[in-house]
């Protein structure tokens, strides 16, 4: 199990003339995310959805803004207290990540290959000798047929979908214990969208993996969610069982945020 | 190929390099071995580029001087290059305070006329073959540190490098696998013209007596030598002067064509 607890994070905004000023896009919030559980973060564009998955390894930019306080306690243990060399060691090992955009969140000059390879070397997990087995099987793992192809192969010659499966290849390569998601499927159609969640599901139980699912698609949450948050600025302001708090919205917010579907405003549904 | 710059320069550079490779093999004469009977005697098939006025084979002295002239082009640049790459790319990847006091340490070495600054340091030290090669790559990082900060700058934002940052690359890693390979192909353009620069400025530094020391020889001084000798043939003066236009042109259209190769956006 892995708790958040009282999480904070801001944004540092510094001017010339003005004085410094922070801004919190994360405000005190507080998760639980069971073992092997979905667990789906919703909110708008600037909810501070993104800020608090990165924020969960300090990914913040020390220039940027801070973790002003709060505890990621994994393991029994709060990773926001370890330093940089050991918090790097659970980047990628126990706590693992995926983006929106599979076509700019690999390098272009790189072969995918080698990619997983140095997942998977930053941990001194494998050696040099078995490190393209275990990224062949990570490439397998992630229903990439022919994973002797795409492991040669640059993010430029695959397509999307497949260059997600590869993102998610290299994510699960070092076998972590959360996955977080961070708008996996924005970026692809819908198809694509759905082979990626069947293929998120189907890790979830192969490799005992709990996932963070941030995103702004209600219907994908109904869906795979087992449980879920809703933030609106920054805050936490509804949590509970996915299929719950849909179903019975009990905050202003969240009853805004169900009704708000391309359906309701053909319908000409006012919000 | 349809690249002309990229072909004709590799050609000319390709056969300069052979022919100083070589220099052994296809030179019948010791660049170094004075006969004042044969002074000054024009172009003929025994001495195809003449003798000079000590009666060396001048053609000796002009591919054997390539040599030198080109090796010192070639370490210079490696100096400046490794140098530029490592300053800039800690200056671009750490930014703040480092950023500061490095490009400052570039604004001020830019401030300094680049060959006077050279002058100043080889008066004080001794002349030779490896105080030029460093002292020209010394003065010659500033470009490639600032290029090389510009292409960090914007890439360390990209996202794949936040990916690897994520899946828990350190610093090393993120600078040396993802960052640099990235931003070299602007660097090594700058690095083949850098080339044509100092072989340029070895044989200005050499044609003023402060470069390659005589007797060994190098483009720069065999244009010095010949100078005396002017008013009584062309031959010791037009030789070495033709392989420096023609080795900075190789090198100046072997990095255009590059340019066009790496940054067709850029052209």
């Amino acid at each position: 199990m892995i708790q958040i607890n009282h999480l904070t994070v801001c944004y540092n905004q510094t001017g010339c003339f003005a004085k410094a000023s922070s801004l919190a896009a994360v405000d005190g919030v507080s998760l639980k995310i069971q073992e092997k559980s979905i667990f789906a973060l919703v909110g708008e564009s600037g909810s501070g959805k993104t800020t608090l998955g990165l924020a969960m390894t300090r990914l913040i930019n020390a220039g940027e803004g801070g973790i002003v306080s709060g505890s990621v306690i994994v393991d029994g243990e709060n990773i926001l207290r370890l330093t940089e060399e050991k918090l790097r060691d659970i980047r990628g090992r126990k706590i693992s990540y995926i983006f929106q955009e599979p076509a700019s969140a690999l390098n272009p000059i790189m072969t995918i290959g080698r990619q997983i390879d140095e997942a998977l070397l930053a941990h001194g997990i494998a050696g040099k000798k078995k490190v393209r087995d275990m990224a062949l099987e990570s490439l397998r793992a992630a229903r990439l047929d022919n994973a002797g192809r795409v492991y040669d192969s640059y993010p430029h010659q695959l397509s999307g979908g497949m260059k997600q499966r590869a993102m998610i290849a290299m994510a699960i390569a070092a076998r972590p214990r959360l996955l977080i998601a961070d708008e996996p499927t924005t970026a692809l159609d819908i198809d694509t969208e759905k082979e990626i969640l069947d293929l998120l599901l189907s890790l979830r139980a192969e490799l005992r993996l709990s996932i963070l699912f941030i995103t702004h698609n209600i219907r994908i949450v109904k869906d795979i969610a087992d449980e879920t948050a809703v933030m609106c600025k920054g805050r936490v302001v509804e949590a509970g069982p996915a299929s719950k708090v849909f179903r019975a919205p009990r905050h202003e917010y969240t009853k805004l945020l169900v009704l708000s579907t391309p359906e309701n405003f053909r319908r000409g549904i006012k919000i | 190929m349809t690249n002309k710059l990229f072909v004709t320069g590799m050609a000319i550079v390709s056969v300069l390099a052979v022919m100083v490779l070589m220099a052994p093999v296809i030179c019948r004469y010791d660049p170094v071995s004075i006969n004042i009977k044969q002074a000054l005697l024009a172009p003929s098939n025994a001495h195809i580029f003449g003798t000079d006025y000590l009666g060396r084979d001048l053609f000796s002295r002009v591919i054997y001087g390539g040599r030198v002239s080109m090796m010192i082009g070639l370490v210079a640049v490696m100096i400046a290059l490794i140098t530029g790459v490592v300053v800039g790319s800690i200056s671009g990847y750490y930014g703040g305070v480092t950023d500061l006091v490095l490009m400052g340490v570039v604004d001020i070495m830019l401030c300094f006329p680049a060959l006077f600054l050279i002058l100043a340091v080889v008066a004080m030290l001794e002349p030779g073959i490896v105080n030029i090669m460093v002292i020209i790559g010394l003065t010659g990082w500033m470009g490639v540190a600032r290029l090389v900060r510009a292409e960090i700058l914007s890439l360390k934002n990209r996202e794949f490098i936040l990916t690897s940052r994520a899946l828990g690359a350190g610093s090393a890693r993120i600078i040396f696998k993802h960052l640099i390979p990235n931003a070299i192909a602007p660097v090594l353009v700058s690095a083949v013209l850098g080339v044509a620069g100092a072989v340029l400025l070895e044989s200005s530094l050499s044609f003023l007596g402060l470069g390659v020391q005589l007797p060994s020889p190098s483009w720069g001084n065999i244009l010095m030598e010949g100078k005396a000798s002017l008013g009584v043939c062309w031959w010791p003066m037009a030789f070495p002067g033709l392989f420096i236009l023609i080795t900075v042109l190789g090198f100046n259209l072997l990095g255009e064509g590059l340019r066009q190769f790496f940054l067709p956006y850029k052209v």
